[in-house]
């Protein structure tokens, strides 16, 4: 089936350099190409960084997604100040992205099937979740709960924002318990992990999927590596926290390259989705 | 509408004020910090065998093995049965190293999840006593899926149809703290602290040293009585003397009664009513505006709320940009945005977009481990 290609608006300019050096294997890429790759180094599969609405926009039918809560901004409860106040970084990062918080959600279509999508934005603070994202994450719970529909969470987030304290760590039962219900509701819940994948967002939500499904080499972990190489002399093994060593050790079930995850996610769906929706994929075996 | 809020703010307890009044407030809460790290403070076992009558230590996740930081059993306390979990510290250096420093493993939160489902099983209330610098960060932590086990450790609690009392008695630290503080009732020793994440931690990723943990520590509020204000603490229990290391009989004493009261106040719930209680005290954690829909109609000039008076009472720089945004009507919030900005919203999503296709830079992860 046809993906939706993130294409860059007609009337935006070209930066005025046109390259992108992959940082897996130092190949420069035509950014023309590598949007058209879904982001992904054609040389080796590094698989870079994307927003949100790119994500988005790649997983969902085309024209489906309906973004809920789009106005949630954060208070700044603790007014928290550090080199310079979290208020001023909230809107420092606002301006450059354009959004309000490190989240979306909506719902959209994947394959025909009607979804409660939430996706995480690395690009704003680092997709931390304060109080913002965690409740678009318990809202789109939520709406699958009420719609009786699947959830899909998209994570790519540092952990809990430092900035709002232990309001920000309230965030992992919140969305816990959200998730409890949907799946007290049977209802499946499908997580996606991207690079980076750590802290109190993987310990909460991101760990949690009735399947969970990662990108290739995406940093999944608990505790930072700097952490765990600096206060505990200890080697770390080869791979240490990436999408493969979680595989090898049963905590995710499928590494999904960017250009096989909406198929893959269609797929899901219509295995595991609530019963009674039509099922608009064809058969498809996917093994190992 | 907008006005999602914190803290409700619930039956405190007269707490002594500050140590020392006048003092540089950074240095008051450090002091916290080190009380609540004090090795002569009493852990968990200590306190367990001041409040209860009767206590049996059980062992072992059933999966892997047995974590001596966490510890946990059915016990009596005055009569009445119920079920202890909690991180463990230890008293010296050879018991700190078999109770690695009170840091669990998974294996500690998966007896922990264990334990809480036996409880469930034979109505047996849980009471929780929070004493960690967090969850041991090391490569066999992460092996063994130490994020999956501190998430279903907080699923259990939250769908738990017996009453939760969780007790923070020393250092919370942030998710490994949190893996078991998800309580229907969350109570602080006046000492004690919570956060999202170490002083340290904080201070060397905010501030790049970690000679800024007192500042770290002042920013996150992790003081016991900051916590109440927020809202995250229900109440504080005030300690003996310099602090709970002086008298730990008396701190047993102390905590006892307020187990008691507690469970006597929840023992009035039904299980669903229990659940659905717990479920909606997590619910509204969290400070946030709705910018974008529900806004008021024109002049509809609004009350500031709660979050946004809390704000400012706290707010210690004055204003900032952040007030922009932060405190005012969607429309208003919009406009200054746009003049800010100087241009429309999704001018600025391109922007960003063309922005990252130009560098395609990865940054490097800001790793905040909670
Ligand atoms: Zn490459």
């Amino acid at each position: 089936m046809p993906l939706t290609l993130p294409f860059r608006p007609r009337r935006e300019t070209y930066p005025p350099d046109m390259w992108t050096k992959c940082p897996s294997c130092s190949e420069m890429l035509f950014n023309k190409h590598l949007e058209k790759n879904l982001r992904v180094c054609g040389t080796c599969g590094h698989h870079f960084r994307i927003s949100a609405k790119a994500r988005l926009d790649q997983l969902l039918d085309a024209g489906s997604f309906r973004e809920r809560d789009e106005g949630l901004a954060s208070r700044d409860p603790l007014g928290f100040v550090d080199s310079k106040p979290y208020a001023d970084r909230l809107v420092a990062a606002q301006l450059a992205t354009g959004r309000r918080d490190a989240a979306s959600w909506g719902f959209g279509a994947i394959g025909g099937r009607r979804v409660a999508i939430c996706a995480l934005d690395f690009g704003f603070m680092g997709g931390s979740m304060g109080s913002v994202v965690g409740e678009k994450v318990t809202r789109a719970a939520e709406g699958a709960f009420v719609e009786r529909v699947a959830l899909i969470v998209v994570s790519a987030s540092g952990g809990a924002r430092m900035q709002e304290g232990t309001l920000a760590l309230m965030q992992l039962v919140k969305t816990i318990g959200a998730l409890e219900r949907l799946r007290a509701a049977g209802l499946p819940y499908i997580s996606v992990l991207a690079d980076p994948t750590t802290g109190g967002v993987f310990a909460s939500f991101a760990a949690l999927g009735d399947v969970n499904v990662a990108e290739p080499k995406a940093l999944i972990g608990f505790a930072g590596a700097r952490v765990s190489a600096g206060t505990i002399a200890e080697e770390l093994p080869p791979g240490f926290q990436r999408s493969e060593f979680l595989f090898s050790h049963g905590f995710v079930d499928r590494i999904v390259t960017r250009a096989d995850l909406r198929d893959e996610l269609a797929l899901l769906l219509a295995l595991l989705g609530p019963a009674g929706a039509t099922d608009a994929t064809t058969g498809s075996v996917r093994r190992g | 509408m907008v006005d999602r809020l914190l803290g409700r703010p619930r039956d405190r307890e007269t707490v002594p004020a500050d140590p020392s009044p006048g003092v540089d407030p950074r240095d008051a809460v450090w002091a916290r910090v080190q009380l609540a790290r004090n090795p002569r403070r009493p852990h968990t076992l200590e306190l367990v065998s001041h409040i209860t009558d009767a206590f049996v230590e059980l062992h072992g996740d059933r999966l892997f093995g047995d974590d001596g930081a966490m510890v946990g059993g059915p016990a009596r306390i005055d009569g009445r049965r119920v079920m202890i979990v909690g991180h463990q510290k230890g008293a010296d250096t050879d018991e700190n190293i078999r109770r690695n420093f009170g840091m669990s493993k998974p294996e500690g939160f998966r007896k922990a999840i264990r334990l809480f489902e036996l409880a469930e099983r034979l109505g047996l209330p849980v009471v929780t006593f929070v004493d960690t610098p967090g969850a041991y960060p090391g490569a066999e932590a992460e092996e063994r899926g130490v994020a999956d086990a501190i998430a279903r450790s907080i699923g259990a609690m939250t769908r738990l149809r017996v009453p939760i009392i969780t007790l923070i008695t020393g250092e919370g630290g942030s998710g490994g703290a949190l893996a078991i503080a998800a309580g229907d009732v969350v109570v602080a020793l006046e000492n004690a602290v919570y956060a999202v994440i170490s002083p340290e931690g904080c201070a060397s990723i905010l501030w790049r040293t970690t000679e800024k943990a007192p500042d770290a520590a002042l920013a996150m509020r992790m003081s016991a009585q900051d916590q109440a204000e927020l809202g995250v603490v229900d109440r504080v229990v005030p300690e003996p003397g310099e602090g709970a290391h002086v008298d730990a009989a008396e701190t047993g004493r102390r905590l006892r009664a307020v187990i008691l009261e507690e469970l006597d106040k929840l023992a009035a719930l039904s299980p669903d009513e229990l659940v659905a209680k717990r479920g909606g005290r997590y619910r509204v954690f969290g400070a946030f505006d709705d910018l974008g829909i529900n806004e008021p109609g024109p002049g509809g000039a609004e009350r500031p709320g709660l979050a946004d008076r809390l704000r400012r009472a706290l707010e210690p720089m004055g204003k900032s940009v952040g007030d922009a945004l932060g405190g005012r009507t969607g429309r208003e919030a919009r406009d200054a945005r746009n003049t800010l900005d100087g241009r429309d919203p999704r001018e600025s999503r391109d922007a960003r977009e063309a922005r990252e296709g130009r560098d395609g830079r990865d940054e490097p992860p800001a790793r905040e481990e909670v």
